[in-house]
């Protein structure tokens, strides 16, 4: 199965090189975005029945890298590509979202789709290739250039004020990672080698350590976001549209932990140890504070971006505790969250694309006019808050248990995280959802259609099977965290 | 042994007998024509193909060097001075101003360059910078008609002349307290370390040179000159020249003062860090997109000064690598700026590029990848260009340079985007010319160099760049 991975990556440039022919051809109006829609979405279902056939294959019983392709390149760097059970699970994640997205962009985006659905296609290759890389230059490279498409999705068909968001999400992720970049290219002229898992083995001297940690740092946190630099967050999430943020809330966040767990952690076991007090502070200070940020918001989308820090704040927690509870929790979390946050993000599309606003005080009573699209909200709701039998209740319980083990007061501090939830989530769900119509603009406020129940069908589906059957997840991941739980726990004596 | 010097010499022999067989040729003309310009080309890439493939060698005792880097350099500085004169044959003839003049200027300053490359000791060195000097003034003056063009070419030349005088003085102290103009007896006497006049005379000879690749803070003329000057020039200036610069500083450096590389570098360092923060701040407030662009290249001029502080065999080829890679990307961007026009009128500030995307596909395309190019993003070539600066840099112990000059491409980046935004967010006001051909391929060829011939490419510019490296040291 070599080269599966490469397919996967690249193989929705196929449906790119269909739209810029489309494009080239000079044609226009409503067959060529009708048949934009069709070839995007053609292209992102083969990209994930190809990720599932790789998942298939995949041996969760080895902890090591699986379906390795290694070409030299120039100036040492190869492109080498390879999976392991820490990543395999967010190249289907991501191929899993993309059509979704696609299809829920299906109506909403009537300018410029040609274009709209390039860069998402572009996006699924770059952010794919992230998780794929096993070349810190390859790596850096997908990781880099993924800001593009979303800048310019972002851009061009956000909200508003889409150019400041835009500009924003660029400039803070930029400087996280060109700090990243100094720390890579340390890290080549130390060992000679930009290969990952050559580099997971080297032994940097701890003192080093610190100082590339806190450069990959600078970036993951950015990226992840933690809190004080989330504060791009709530505004590129608020401009975008809704499959932007899908793909931002699901995807895009997800980078920085998988690269705390692909770098910082393997790579840095004692400075990770050193300064996982400081991510436990940052943790709970984002679990607590933007959960009351977020129960103060009067925009959906914003307390839906909020709460999304919070949830990361578990991650974070859950990884540097070093232990596999906990990071087998933090992985879990962030597929989970991947789905629900992405989820509820589609809901608040559903109501923006029939009223054009997103203010809660707006809406009051849909239960009334739209029972089936209620029924939907309330299970993410209740998966976001981490009801038992959704799949939101494993990730935190998990990184929770494995916090204690590692620091006590903090998991005791981010349990009031959970509560907290469930007041800003239920609060959101009553004042939108509950009491009379009162708004007359909503009296004629029609159910989901069935594109929107096909949209929401794979992903309500998955929520519960998840939830009720977390070993799925866990039998991919087992092999590969207990192997980095033993290299941390050997590297820093634990 | 004349003539043995001489065959060393046969590309500066090329363009010379080209540049007096065009003068005549264009007197009894009158005007440039297209096969007048394709002669001027044709000379140029004779001359280049003879450098990349001629002997090596000293000549004319010691003055004139051919090796791997003259070699190099000479094959690119020839090759973009080519496309110079293929981009302005016919924007200078649409608006009525195909002087024939032009092409011999361009080839006159090529000549320059070459020795400039070649310089084997102080006295060639400033020929050949004086020769592409002069050349460029009367370029950068060429639309005499334009009020910003005499202006620009009046600065260019004051303060050409002032650094001049300041090359020449520190030449001139070299010379004094060395004993000799050629590089390998400076280098003889500066064995133990340079002493305060030979340090002294350095400097000022660096502040010549810096002056010439626009680094701060010799670089006030930059702006104006590429604001009046006719833009196929501009797209001369901004890139030919500065490679020429950079090498013979990095032959100076390298040759003459080797030895002294821990006297030098801090001064290289300051030079390099100050660059990439005017360049990046200054370029925050500018609404021309030649200004910007000015800006730009002062930024990324520090950027190729960091490398080739780092020193040794690496930070010269990472300074060579990242002058080629920059030249691709800043030869494309005028290209571009050449091919569009609006109501015949050049379309020059941040706010004429307005909904490009929609106008011009191709052409806005090209410009994004120019920007994110020079903003250092990958994988187009700006990045791989900056990767082997800072890996060079950080392997030659300057770490802390290399995180400012990172932090100063976050800050350079805004201007970028900026343009980005312009171009691809917002509206249009109005249709934009039809495109020449010409300025519309070589847009398109230096886009795709950017990404992804860039790859491949990469393979043998490395080997090549190195192999030229390796003959200084």
């Amino acid at each position: 199965m070599t080269g599966i991975l490469s397919l996967i990556v690249f193989s929705p440039l196929i449906g790119v090189a269909a739209l810029v022919a489309l494009k080239l051809l000079g044609q226009t109006g409503e067959r060529a975005d009708s048949a934009a829609r069709w070839i995007a979405l053609a292209t992102t279902l083969t990209t994930l029945a190809l990720s599932g056939l790789m998942l298939a294959q995949f041996d969760g019983s080895s902890a090591g890298f699986q379906f390795i392709e290694d070409f030299a390149a120039f100036s040492g760097i190869h492109y080498r590509m390879g999976v392991d059970g820490i990543s395999v699970l967010f190249v289907v994640l991501t191929a899993f979202l993309m059509p979704i997205c696609i299809a829920a962009s299906w109506t909403s985006i009537k300018d410029r789709v040609g274009e709209y659905m390039i860069a998402f296609l572009l996006l699924e290759v770059l952010v794919i290739g992230v998780f794929t890389a096993l070349d810190l230059i390859l790596f850096y490279v997908f990781f880099e250039f993924s800001l593009v498409p979303m800048f310019l999705i972002i851009g061009i068909w956000g909200g508003k004020r889409r150019v400041y968001a835009a500009f924003k999400f660029f400039l803070y992720t930029l400087l996280g990672s060109v700090l990243m970049l100094a720390a890579i290219l340390a890290m080549i002229g130390i060992t000679g080698t930009s290969s990952i898992p050559e580099l997971m083995t080297h032994k940097f001297d701890p003192m080093l350590q610190t100082w590339l940690w806190l450069a990959f740092f600078a970036s993951f946190a950015v990226k992840m976001p933690m809190w004080p630099v989330h504060t791009w967050l709530p505004d590129a999430h608020v401009e975008a549209p809704t499959a932007g943020s899908v793909i931002l809330a699901g995807i895009l966040l997800k980078l920085g932990g998988y690269g705390f767990m692909r770098f910082s952690l393997p790579m840095f076991p004692q400075a990770s140890e050193v300064w996982a007090p400081l991510v436990f502070g940052l943790s709970v200070i984002a679990i607590i504070y933007t959960s009351l940020v977020a129960f103060r918001q009067t925009d959906i989308k914003k307390l839906i971006a909020y709460s999304s820090v919070a949830h990361m704040g578990f991650v974070t927690m859950g990884i540097f505790s070093g232990n596999a509870v906990g990071e087998q929790g933090a992985l879990y979390q962030m597929i989970s969250h991947g789905v629900i946050s992405g989820a509820l993000f589609l809901c608040v599309g559903v109501v923006y694309d029939r009223m054009h606003t997103r203010e809660i005080a707006f809406y009051g009573g849909l239960t009334q006019r739209m029972p089936w699209y209620a029924a939907v909200f309330l299970l993410f709701t209740m998966g976001n808050v981490g009801l038992p039998g959704t799949s939101g209740f494993v990730g935190e319980i998990m990184t929770m248990t494995g916090t204690y083990q590692a620091s006590t007061w903090t998991a005791l501090l981010a349990a009031t995280g959970v509560i907290l939830s469930a007041v800003y989530a239920l609060s959101l769900y009553r004042r939108v959802m509950f009491g009379e119509i009162s708004n007359p603009a909503l009296a004629q406020i029609n159910d989901l259609t069935w594109r929107e129940v096909a949209i929401f069908l794979p992903l309500i589906v998955s929520t519960l099977f998840l939830g009720v059957y977390p070993a799925s997840i866990f039998n991919i991941t087992d092999a590969s965290v207990q192997a980095l739980v033993g290299a941390y726990r050997a590297a820093t004596g634990g | 042994m004349f003539l043995t010097d001489l065959s060393l010499a046969y590309p500066e022999v090329i363009l010379g007998v080209a540049a007096l067989v065009l003068v005549v040729w264009g007197a009894f003309q009158g005007k440039s024509t297209a096969v007048f310009n394709g002669a001027a080309i044709l000379a140029l890439i004779v001359a280049a193909v003879v450098a990349l493939t001629g002997p090596h060698g000293r000549a004319f005792h010691g003055g004139l060097i051919a090796d791997a880097m003259s070699g190099f350099s000479k094959a690119f500085i020839y090759g973009f001075s080519a496309v110079a004169i293929l981009l302005s044959d016919r924007w200078m003839a649409r608006r009525g101003e195909a002087k024939f003049e032009l092409a011999i200027l361009v080839v006159l300053a090529a000549l320059g360059m070459g020795v400039m490359v070649s310089a084997g000791d102080l006295i060639s060195l400033y020929m050949g910078i004086e020769l592409h000097s002069l050349a460029l003034y009367v370029l950068a003056a060429f639309r005499r008609d334009d009020g910003k063009g005499s202006e620009a070419g009046l600065k260019y030349f004051v303060l050409g002349a002032l650094s001049s005088g300041l090359l020449l003085y520190g030449a001139s102290l070299i010379y004094g307290f060395a004993g000799s103009t050629q590089f390998p007896a400076i280098a003889e006497a500066v064995r133990n370390g340079a002493d305060g006049g030979v340090l002294f005379g350095l400097v000022f000879l660096i502040c010549g040179i810096a002056f010439k690749v626009s680094a701060a803070p010799f670089h006030m003329w930059t702006p104006d000159v590429y604001e009046g000057a006719p833009t196929p020039v501009v797209g001369f200036f901004a890139a030919a020249p500065k490679l020429a610069a950079m090498v013979l500083l990095a032959r100076v450096l390298t040759e003459a003062f080797g030895t002294a590389v821990h006297q030098w570098q801090q001064v290289i360092v300051i030079i390099a860090l100050l660059s990439i923060f005017v360049g990046a701040f200054a370029g925050l407030a500018q609404r021309n997109l030649k200004r910007l662009w000015a800006y730009s290249s002062i930024a990324n001029i520090g950027y190729a000064l960091l490398g080739l502080a780092a020193g040794g065999e690496a930070g010269t080829q990472s300074m060579l690598l990242f002058m080629i890679l920059y030249m691709v990307d800043v030869t494309g961007f005028f290209a571009c700026l050449c091919a569009l026009e609006r109501y015949g009128r050049p379309m020059e500030t941040l706010d004429d590029m307005a909904g490009l995307v929609k106008e011009r596909p191709g052409l806005a395309l090209a410009i994004t990848a120019f920007s994110l190019s020079a903003l250092g993003l990958p994988p187009f070539a700006g990045f791989w260009a900056k990767f082997y600066v800072f890996k060079a840099a950080i392997g030659g112990g300057l770490i802390w340079p290399t995180v400012l000059g990172l932090l100063g491409s976050v800050v350079a980046a805004v201007y970028y985007l900026r343009l980005l935004r312009k171009m691809w967010f917002d509206a249009a006001p109005g249709p934009t010319d039809v495109p020449p051909l010409t300025a519309r391929w070589i847009a398109l060829i230096c886009a795709l160099f950017s990404f992804p011939v860039v790859l491949p490419a990469l393979h043998w510019l490395e080997g090549l760049a190195q192999a030229a490296a390796a003959a200084l040291a």
